[in-house]
């Protein structure tokens, strides 16, 4: 049986990851490799890092903390921010990624999915959707959430896994930093809709709304989370003990 | 030493970095005369089973392997390198491999429920069918990391674990000197690094 995956989100900006933690035996709470680490040794599943670097110094930067991460990390590394083109694509592999995702880039230029996914591989393709509630309809939106596309999501989700995008993370605007819960009803509707795993992102608070979004939606393969991660209110090695004794298929 | 075979397919950065973190020195090569010198193979995958196999033959690569199998250097097939070592994949079509395990390599659509996600992506635990010296560190439900669409079929007699996704799918092989993986050691963490570091010992 496939375990369900648990994936802490680092934004990095500049090198440094920006929200801030603290973690006992953590020398250095905005380093991107350390926590990578801490993570890792904790029972992380995979990681997420999130390059929202705009410079290109600070760009160099980010290559340099993903290709040292990789010579320490031996879990999957999925890396995402500023992919806009193949060239984007090629320049985090070489460093070590394992999967790179797309968000607003792919909606800029539709073919981007299509072209990576066929140098690379469906499995190296993450589809990252924003996703907001809008007159009843499922909305995509850009440039992390601040601009809506008017695209329903569904289709544009099921459009990119069509041209080649092996995993969705679904990132929902309305739960996103509430911490009342995944948002289960538009997880739902993205499940039914693709064949791909599907990883859930957005309003996780506590260790119960992991549980609850695996036992409600079976389908979900993943949940990813960063602030309660980072600021220790969720730790992984609790939340998979958890997750293990409601029965939910876990790597402990 | 070790020789990570170089035919020009994927990135091998994660592989030689999971080397030095174990403490050993491994070299991407594909020069003879350094494969000649290592103590041990690795065959290393990513991508379609036509091309890599058609990469191996061309770069000379594939006889210098047959070569040093003969011999009795020991060598591990990783995830589509584990493919390779069979006789042949029907991987959009049908593909000679280097045939040196009995059996060939099919969808896993072929074989598990319908509604179940394709690739077989993310961590599944190990489940030992026949001991074998890579298992060596392997603890009761330590899980790997695995991502492929195709396993490989017919080679009951070189099983040494499977994973389970509503069939049993071919996890690892071994037939003399030569060993395959399905899944990731380099991305499955410490119980990935383990594995490596008992072949490493063989």
């Amino acid at each position: 049986m496939i375990t369900k995956r648990i994936i802490p989100c680092l934004d990095v900006k500049n090198g440094r990851v920006v929200k801030g933690v603290n973690f006992e035996g953590l020398n250095d709470v905005a380093s991107p490799v350390e926590l990578a680490q801490y993570y890792s040794s904790c029972g992380a599943d995979e990681l997420v890092f999130y390059d929202i670097t705009a410079s290109a110094e600070g760009r160099a930067l980010f290559t340099d903390i993903l290709t040292e991460t990789a010579r320490k990390v031996f879990i999957p590394l999925t890396v995402g921010g500023g992919i806009n083109t193949v060239e984007d694509f090629d320049r985090v592999l070489k460093c070590g990624a394992d999967k790179v995702s797309v968000n607003s880039g792919a909606i800029r230029n539709p073919d981007l999915i299509y072209q990576a996914a066929k140098l690379y591989g469906d499995q190296c393709v993450v589809i990252s959707a924003d996703v907001k509630r809008e007159d009843g309809e499922f909305r995509v939106y850009a440039k992390g959430g601040r601009e809506n596309t008017g695209m329903e999501a569904i289709s544009w989700i099921k459009r990119c896994v069509d041209n080649g995008a092996g995993e969705v993370v679904l990132n929902s605007i309305d739960t996103d930093g509430v911490k009342k819960g995944f948002d289960l009803e538009m997880l739902e509707a993205v499940s039914n809709a693709v064949s791909v795993p599907v990883i859930a992102s957005g309003g996780a608070g506590r260790i119960e709304d992991f549980i609850t979004l695996f036992q409600t939606l079976p389908k979900v393969d993943a949940g990813l989370a960063a602030s309660i991660f980072h600021f220790g209110e969720v730790k992984i090695a609790d939340l998979k003990a958890a997750m293990a004794a409601a029965g939910i298929p876990t790597r402990v | 030493m070790i020789a990570i075979i170089d035919y020009g397919v994927g990135n091998l950065f994660s592989l030689q970095s999971s080397f030095a973190a174990i403490g050993e020195e491994a070299v991407v090569t594909a020069d003879p005369a350094v494969i000649a010198q290592a103590d041990r193979l690795i065959l290393p995958g990513v991508g379609a089973f036509e091309d890599a196999a058609k990469k191996l033959r061309d770069s000379g690569m594939a006889d210098v392997i047959k070569h040093e199998v003969a011999a009795g250097k020991p060598m591990m097939g990783i995830c589509l390198g584990m493919q390779l070592l069979f006789e042949k994949s029907y991987e959009y079509g049908e593909h000679e491999g280097l045939g040196l395990i009995k059996g060939n390599v099919r969808p896993i659509a072929d074989v598990i429920d319908k509604g179940l996600k394709i690739p077989h992506i993310g961590w599944n635990r190990l489940i030992v069918k026949k001991p074998s010296p890579l298992f060596k560190y392997l603890n009761d439900g330590d899980c790997v990391y695995f991502v492929h669409s195709y396993y490989a079929a017919d080679c009951e007699d070189s099983v040494t674990a499977v994973a389970e996704y509503s069939a049993e799918l071919t996890a690892s092989v071994e037939n003399g000197c030569v060993y395959g993986c399905q899944f990731h050691p380099e991305k499955s963490g410490d119980v990935g690094l383990k594995i490596l570091k008992a072949f490493c010992e063989i």
